[in-house]
């Protein structure tokens, strides 16, 4: 064995023994530094003849490149071990909660407008809206509901309180959202100087009336419809509503049945009733195992259509007024009404909407539960 | 209102089963609510004859009976039954309960059991047990020779269907049996049976009556009948009456209540006896009042027509009668009133009194005014034939309004208003079968009896909705080409943004009242409305504020143990302008519990406070698109919020975007909350518009250069605010710097009495080339110098 030999055999022996980083270095030291064993032999050769430096120079520096990639190699190796060693020591439990953004939600009524106006929207309807503390002509007198006329009795009206000997018409809470048709009437009216144009517009909004049971509240919510046109018939206004609550229910098994009835407002009248089957237990919207009054409608009385300013002879249309609380309740399977208005958080969370359930007409307007 | 199948048929004759016409009511706009046999509910009750009765050998009060209840019980053969009914005895013929049976009046089965050691098999019964009375003294004794083992509801004659239909408002006419007979015809359902009005000659001269008040009281027929005897009506009448849940009460009274319902023709019956003098229609005089014959007082006022003699008011006319002039027992002389009072009139009149009746039901919709003296001569003859007595002419005072208006028609309107091409010859037949006259050019005139038509579309209705209003088809809209346009106005979007941003950000949308309690609307200020008839005290005033309705809920929140509650509500205040109502699209904001619960990493929990509700209020304005940046921080918040921990979000100093801050110690006292609330009040109609700019953006390139950062700490002023020293350093060197942010504010140690520390963090931005250090230095002390006119100073 040659002294280059015997001197690998050693310090190969003392980097794989050594535990730690110091103690390589120092290996490190004692074989590459400055004066370094390894480093002593390199020096050795300047000294040699040419003979002599072809024959000991290979094993040399043999020995040193195999001292570095060893001393590289152990150091990698002890780093990795150190690394692993931090690393097994900031371990955490995982399973400790975390603080979620609270999750907001958008309430029921609300998510039915949205869902309401985008289906319209498709049809060619605006929105409008209009004041809910109402003055007796457009709750009442433009829509052809005389003082005395027992419609009157047919909603609890609630009178705003006036001044003691206030001349001014009484102001109501309006009873339905069939103002806004007056009031869009008599702007378009104005607008066209009395030429019409062809209307169509769907008011949602906040109505009330003097009630309150298991299925009334004082205050709820309603959507009204208004097509007024040249040309517009019944049969306009029944596939309306039939496209609209096929769209709202998505389901094409809905199937309506219009009764004759009466609303001061429109003549003729209807009461539009949807077939429901029963699945689960449950009332669903879509077959005809039964039949559920869900809105009322008609065509535009020509009186009403006078009352705002336009020719009756000349423009036509039909009208139409829906509960939406009712439509939420029918649609998400929610059985009671008195909780829409109570602001249970428990409530809310259950039955409300996620911020980004938008009603679009291509992800279709109903959030799956 | 209320029917019976059989009492249909008087005027409809038709074979059609129950369901067809139940069916075609509600096809033609009759709304059937609710169909009822009482035959269906006396299914186990039979006619029995008592063939022994000896006393029950354990009880005194209870006799062991022996029943014959016909072949089908028993097979014919004596039943035992113990009964405690004192007229119980052999021979008595009554009506017997099968075991199995359910008896009406309070849902029992009838099984076979022992009573007190003794079987019984079954019950006799008595009136109440069958819901056909208040007799409970004994069981029912039917004549002796009545059926045995028929079945007690067809011996009876109660199998009669109960038809209960809600009629509109517009239909007088149907308020009557006959009326509903007519629309049935005209669907089809059979034919009605034509009116017999029976021929009651008079004697000697009819009653003084006359009319003051004619528009009140147009028409006013009446007719006395002397030497009656007021006892019970006939059977047949007491059994209908009952059959629609009426009381009978005497063939009088009976009468007037049958042709109510049957013809929709409301009479009054006065006792001759109780009056002084003629009667007169006229306008009541203001002091005056009535008993009713309800038993109730009603102070009456000029405007209200009543029918009075010389000395006092003996009717609120068409809406019901006066106690002392009513019939009774003993009554023999009659005046039986046929008049015609305008709608109106009673519709106001009953308002007032909020006072309903069937007459008045009848008379503000309108009874057919050319039916005065058919309904007088029906009504007289019924009265002579079951209480007898003479009959005198018959008085007519005033006219009734029996012109009707008539309409040109063209039949094409069928299909071009209804969507319903009816053949015209059709439509004829459909109209004059419900009564209409149509002459040969289609001149339209609507029966005496349907005031409700009104116009050429009322035509239409009656064409369809007796043809069917389920044979319309459906037309599609037509629409515009290509995909729909957009429809929501700028404030619907900005509605639609806020609120999703807002769930977005964690908070639940409420839908709370729109009216609050009067001492919750105090708090913020009063509100400009209150309701004249508000359903609770609770919900009395239109809020002034969304903060109401939302606190309220957050108390009922944490109460229930919420811990976290987060509120917002999207809706309007009702304010006034120039004494008008004026509401505003406002959005609400609570927040209440904890902001953040206690947690293994962040410690205690932390409740809110004003800056959460600053940052809600900011994030919402921003989702809205309000120019955040430009907004300015300002006091004025209202007396809702602390007044040292709340501001306004301003646009300019004038333009309130909203008020924000924590909720007022004394306000959360209100409302029985406890711990910090914070609150927010975004007020959406204030949002300045945005401009039609179309959907290009300015140009932008991020600048190539890196920013640079400065911190500057200033000593100043305490009552100086944060962000105008910000504001000031910002804008110092307005083509430098970009930003300026406080990131420390701090008194204490160190810092001068009346003084704070306040950190700023100063960005600037290079544009082509970067700062040198003296551009850096000239930069800072612009800063400083800026800092300095607000009193703050450079940190030493």
């Amino acid at each position: 064995m040659t002294d280059t030999d015997e001197l690998q055999t050693h310090l190969l022996a003392a980097i794989a023994a050594a535990a730690g980083l110091d103690a390589l270095e120092a290996v490190r030291v004692e074989a590459l530094g400055k004066q370094g064993r390894v480093t002593a032999l390199l020096k050795t050769l300047g000294a040699l003849s040419p003979e002599e430096r072809q024959a000991r120079g290979p094993a040399i520096h043999q020995l040193r490149e195999s001292i570095t990639a060893a001393i590289a190699a152990r150091k990698a190796l002890l780093e990795q071990v150190a690394l692993d060693a931090q690393l097994a020591s900031e371990a955490l439990d995982m399973t400790l909660p975390v603080d979620l953004p609270a999750g907001g939600t958008v309430h029921p009524v609300s998510q039915v407008m949205d869902e309401l106006a985008e289906i319209f929207a498709d049809l060619g309807f605006a929105v409008a809206t209009g004041p809910e503390i109402e003055d007796d002509w457009h709750n009442f007198g433009a829509l052809n509901i005389p003082d005395t006329h027992p419609a009157r009795a047919m909603q609890d009206t609630f009178y705003v309180a006036q001044a003691e000997g206030a001349e001014a018409a009484p102001l109501v809470l309006r009873t339905h959202t069939s103002p806004v048709q007056i009031r869009t009437m008599v702007e378009v009216a104005r607008r066209q100087n009395g030429a019409g144009a062809p209307i169509r517009i769907i008011a949602p909004g906040r109505v009330y009336r003097s009630d309150w049971d298991a299925t009334h509240t004082p205050m709820f919510h309603q959507v009204e419809g208004l097509v007024i046109d040249k040309g517009i018939t019944l049969g306009h206004l029944k596939w309306t509503l039939e496209t609209f609550l096929k769209a709202f229910f998505e389901r094409d098994d809905v199937v309506l049945r219009l009764r004759p009835s009466y609303f001061p407002f429109t003549e003729p009248s209807a009461e539009v009733d949807v077939g429901f089957s029963v699945e689960k237990g449950k009332r669903v919207i879509g077959g005809s195992e039964g039949w559920m009054e869900v809105l009322g409608s008609g065509m535009v009385h020509p009186r009403v259509i006078a009352n705002c300013g336009l020719d009756p002879e000349e423009w036509q249309g039909f009208a139409f007024g829906c509960g939406i609380d009712r439509l939420a309740m029918l649609k998400y399977g929610i059985d009671d009404l008195r909780p829409m208005f109570e602001a249970d958080t428990r409530w809310l969370h259950h039955y409300g909407f996620a911020a980004l359930d938008v009603p679009t007409l291509s992800g279709g307007v109903g959030t799956p539960a | 209102m209320k029917f019976t199948l059989s009492w249909l048929k008087d005027h409809l004759d038709t074979g059609e089963s129950l369901d067809s016409i139940v069916a075609a009511l509600t096809r033609v706009g009759l709304e059937v609510e609710e169909v009822e046999n009482p035959a269906a509910r006396l299914g186990g009750f039979r006619v029995a004859r008592v063939l022994t009765a000896a006393p029950h050998p354990q009880a005194d009060k209870l006799q062991v009976l022996t029943v014959e209840a016909g072949p089908e019980v028993n097979g014919g053969a004596p039943l035992q039954v113990v009964c405690g009914a004192p007229n119980a005895r052999a021979g008595l013929v009554g009506v017997f309960g099968t075991a199995g049976a359910t008896v009406p009046a309070n849902g029992m089965v009838l099984r076979v059991a022992a009573i007190r050691g003794v079987e019984s098999n079954g019950m006799m019964c008595s009136s109440r047990e069958l819901e056909l009375g208040d007799d409970h003294d004994g069981i029912i004794e039917l004549a002796p020779d009545a059926p045995v083992g028929a079945a007690f509801a067809d011996y009876a004659r109660l199998d009669d269907a109960v038809i209960d239909v809600s009629i509109t408002p517009n239909r007088p006419d149907c308020m009557g049996v006959r009326g509903i007979a007519r629309d049935l015809a005209a669907a089809g359902l059979g034919t009605l049976v034509p009116l017999t009005v029976p021929d009651v000659p008079g004697e000697g001269p009819g009653p003084e009556v006359r009319i003051e008040d004619a528009a009140g009281c147009p028409a006013f027929y009446a007719q006395a009948v002397t030497g009656l005897a007021n006892g019970d009506s006939p059977d047949w009448m007491r059994r209908r009456l009952r059959a629609i849940g009426q009381k009978p009460i005497s063939t009088l009274v009976d009468i007037t209540n049958y042709l109510t319902v049957d013809l929709g023709r409301p009479l009054h019956v006065y006792d001759r006896a109780r009056l002084s003098g003629g009667l007169v229609a006229r306008q009541a005089r203001d002091g005056e009042s009535v008993v009713a014959l309800n038993g109730r007082t009603y102070a009456l006022a000029a405007g209200m027509t009543v029918i009075a003699d010389d000395v006092a008011v003996h009717d609120i006319g068409g809406i019901m009668g006066g106690a002392h002039s009513g019939v009774s027992a003993t009554t023999t002389d009659v005046i039986i009133e046929c008049a015609y009072f305008a709608p109106d009139a009673i519709a106001r009149t009953g308002q007032t009194l909020a006072l309903t009746s069937d007459a008045r039901q009848r008379f503000e919709r309108g009874v057919d005014p050319a039916f005065l003296d058919d309904g007088l001569a029906i009504a007289t003859f019924l009265v002579r034939e079951y209480c007898g007595g003479t009959v005198s002419d018959v008085t007519r005072a005033g006219t009734p309004p029996v012109t009707m208006p008539s309409y040109a028609y063209d039949p094409a309107r069928a299909a071009t208003l209804g969507g319903f091409d009816v053949p015209a010859e059709r439509q004829r037949a459909v109209l004059e079968s419900l009564g209409f006259t149509v002459s040969p050019e289609w001149q339209v005139t609507p029966p005496t009896w349907r005031p409700d038509v009104d116009g050429t579309a009322d035509l239409v209705e009656e064409v369809i909705r007796i043809e069917g209003l389920d044979r319309v088809e459906s037309v599609a809209l037509p629409r515009l080409s290509g995909v729909a346009r957009p429809t929501a106005t700028a404030e619907q979007k900005v509605e639609r943004r806020v609120r999703r941003a807002a769930a977005a950000r964690g908070l639940d949308e409420a839908v709370t009242w729109s009216f609050v309690a009067e001492r919750h609307a105090a708090v913020f200020g009063g509100g400009d409305w209150t309701l004249a008839n508000p359903i609770s005290e609770e919900l009395k005033v239109m809020r002034p504020s969304l903060l109401p309705g939302l606190l309220a809920a957050a108390e009922r929140n944490l109460r229930q143990g919420s811990d976290n509650v987060r509120l917002f509500e999207l809706g309007r205040r009702y304010l006034a302008k120039d004494g008008a109502p004026l509401e505003r699209a406002t959005l609400g904001i609570v927040l209440a519990g904890d902001r953040r619960p206690r947690g293994w990493r962040e410690g205690k929990a932390a409740g809110f406070d004003a800056y959460d509700a600053k940052a809600e209020a900011l994030a919402l304005l921003a989702a809205a698109g309000a120019p955040v940046d430009n907004l300015q921080v300002m006091g004025e918040a209202g007396d809702a919020f602390h007044p040292g921990r709340s501001g306004t979000l301003r646009l300019g100093p004038k333009t309130v975007l909203a008020a924000f801050g924590a909720v007022h110690p004394a306000v959360l006292r209100a409302f029985d909350l406890s711990g910090p609330v914070a609150a927010v009040e975004l007020y959406l109609d204030s949002l300045p518009a945005k401009r039609g700019t179309g959907f290009m953006r300015p140009a932008y390139a991020p600048p190539a250069l890196q920013p640079v950062r400065r911190d500057f700490a200033f000593l100043a002023p305490a009552a100086l605010a944060a962000e105008a020293l910000a504001r000031a350093a910002k804008g110092a060197d307005k083509a430098a710097i970009v930003r300026a942010r406080v990131f420390d504010v701090f008194t204490g140690t160190g810092v001068p009495e009346g003084q704070k520390s306040v950190a700023l963090e100063v960005m600037l931005q290079p544009g082509e080339k970067s700062f040198t250090d003296a551009e850096l230095k000239a930069i800072a002390d612009k800063v400083v110098a800026a800092a300095g006119k607000l009193g703050a100073s450079l940190r030493g």
